[in-house]
């Protein structure tokens, strides 16, 4: 790893400023960004450490619930009053990395590191929810760019997400055998409005995205048999030696069926399915 | 160049650092504790794993720098030399739970971090929570074994002193 300036700013004005500088990232938990530094994908001029900055709380307001960008992925695992809101959420962070990771990465970084197979990706897009920075509110949709990259600006930082609840929801992946993130994940959820939404992670290079064939159908009734014939188009699919495009298109119709299932059982949360694992649905 | 200061197993050190210093590397090069190791160097094996503030973390994916004042509890923190060893670091002994070793320090770490977070401790669950800790010996039978005796054994005897 190359060396880098690193700073501590005292307050987020002055994160700002030397988030601004040329060359700068900044650094939250850093369970993505070192890791991607060593393995060169980038070369910061200096680091910004804004994990002594962010708010990390999880709160119920106005039917959604809200979390502080500096919450430990270990934090919203457990969160009582998200486990009893949002439970597929509270699951599904729970299942992000390992223990040690949780511990330490959050979901601000997770969000604006938008990695292909993060989990927190098809979670916002699903959820619809917002990302709240320094400067404005983003739409999930318009906040996730493409693979690793987002709409923030140089020095703008997210400071929490707000995620409505929803009727129901789940998520369920299919874990890759050596790495263990998602090879593919997908979230449903009836919206407040009673609208389906899917979205899927780990499928495509470009990241999660929303499933809207698959929603399509699913707004007739929330069965999972109404995805019988529903596939996944081929484009832009990731390729690589555990899984070509077919293989994710097919898992990512099977892993949409099991998250209806789940979402419309009484103890709706997230499912981790890995080479092995029962092929009946629980 | 910046300096840091934490408290590494009860004792505080000071030190000048680059900003890229990462805490393992602090802990082996600079204060020449060994035990913790680096397998992947990729945040996956959780040979590297110590407890940062009492909660287990991986060193390799940490700067010293983001460090600044907290307290660190490496292998070598968990029993004094002479002194009798930790429950889990007795456990892991009594079980056979280790082949090469390599994995040993972040397994242990790893394990008492887990007996402190849970309370009902089966097979599933320690495996499950074992994700991110490899042992390329594949020898996971005994260390499961080890961790339930180990968290046993913890809940019956708190140690007096325990850093960890």
């Amino acid at each position: 790893m190359r060396d880098f300036i690193y700073r501590r700013p005292g307050s987020l004005e002055e994160a700002r400023r030397c988030a601004c500088e040329n060359g700068a990232m900044l650094l939250a938990g850093g369970q993505t960004l070192l890791r991607d530094m060593k393995l060169g994908r980038h070369f910061p001029a200096s680091l910004v450490d804004i994990s002594g900055l962010l708010p990390r709380h999880i709160e119920l307001r106005d039917n959604a619930i809200s979390i502080g960008a500096g919450a430990t992925h270990a934090e919203v695992a457990r969160s009582r009053v998200l486990l009893q809101h949002l439970p597929a959420l509270a699951q599904l962070v729970g299942h992000i990395g390992d223990p040690a990771v949780r511990h330490r990465g959050t979901l601000g970084g997770a969000v604006a590191a938008n990695e292909p197979a993060g989990d927190y990706p098809a979670a916002c897009l699903a959820l619809d929810a917002t990302v709240h920075t320094t400067t404005r509110d983003i739409a999930s949709a318009e906040f996730f760019a493409g693979d690793r990259r987002t709409t923030l600006e140089p020095g703008e930082v997210v400071t929490s997400a707000t995620f409505p609840l929803a009727r129901r929801s789940s998520y369920v992946k299919f874990l890759n055998p050596a790495a263990r993130y998602a090879m593919v994940g997908v979230f449903t959820a009836v919206v407040a409005d009673g609208t389906p939404r899917v979205a899927v992670t780990g499928a495509r290079v470009d990241g999660a995205f929303r499933w809207e064939d698959a929603e399509k159908v699913l707004s007739a009734s929330f069965l999972p048999e109404r995805l019988n014939g529903i596939r996944l188009s081929t484009e832009r699919l990731a390729e690589d030696l555990f899984a070509d495009g077919e293989y994710r298109a097919h898992l990512a119709g099977v892993l949409a069926r099991r998250a209806v299932a789940l979402a419309d059982n009484a103890k709706q949360g997230a499912l981790v399915l890995s080479h092995g694992s029962s092929i009946r649905p629980s | 160049m910046p300096d840091v200061s934490m408290i590494v197993n009860g004792r505080a050190v000071h030190a000048v650092v680059e900003g890229r210093t990462l805490l393992v590397e602090f802990l082996r090069e600079g204060l020449g504790l060994t035990g913790t190791h680096v397998g992947c160097d990729t945040t996956q094996c959780g040979a590297c794993v110590v407890h940062v503030d009492g909660k287990a973390m991986k060193s390799c994916t940490m700067l010293a720098l983001q460090c600044e004042g907290a307290t660190v509890t490496t292998i070598e923190g968990l029993a004094a030399t002479g002194a009798p060893l930790h429950p889990m670091q007795a456990a892991f002994r009594e079980h056979h739970a280790l082949q090469c070793g390599y994995c040993t320090s972040g397994m242990v770490m790893m394990a008492i971090d887990i007996a402190r977070r849970l309370d009902e401790l089966n097979e599933p669950t320690i495996r499950e929570e074992l994700k991110g800790n490899i042992c390329r010996c594949t020898g996971y039978h005994n260390i499961v074994k080890a961790i339930a005796a180990g968290a046993r054994a913890m809940r019956n005897q708190p140690l007096e002193g325990d850093h960890a």
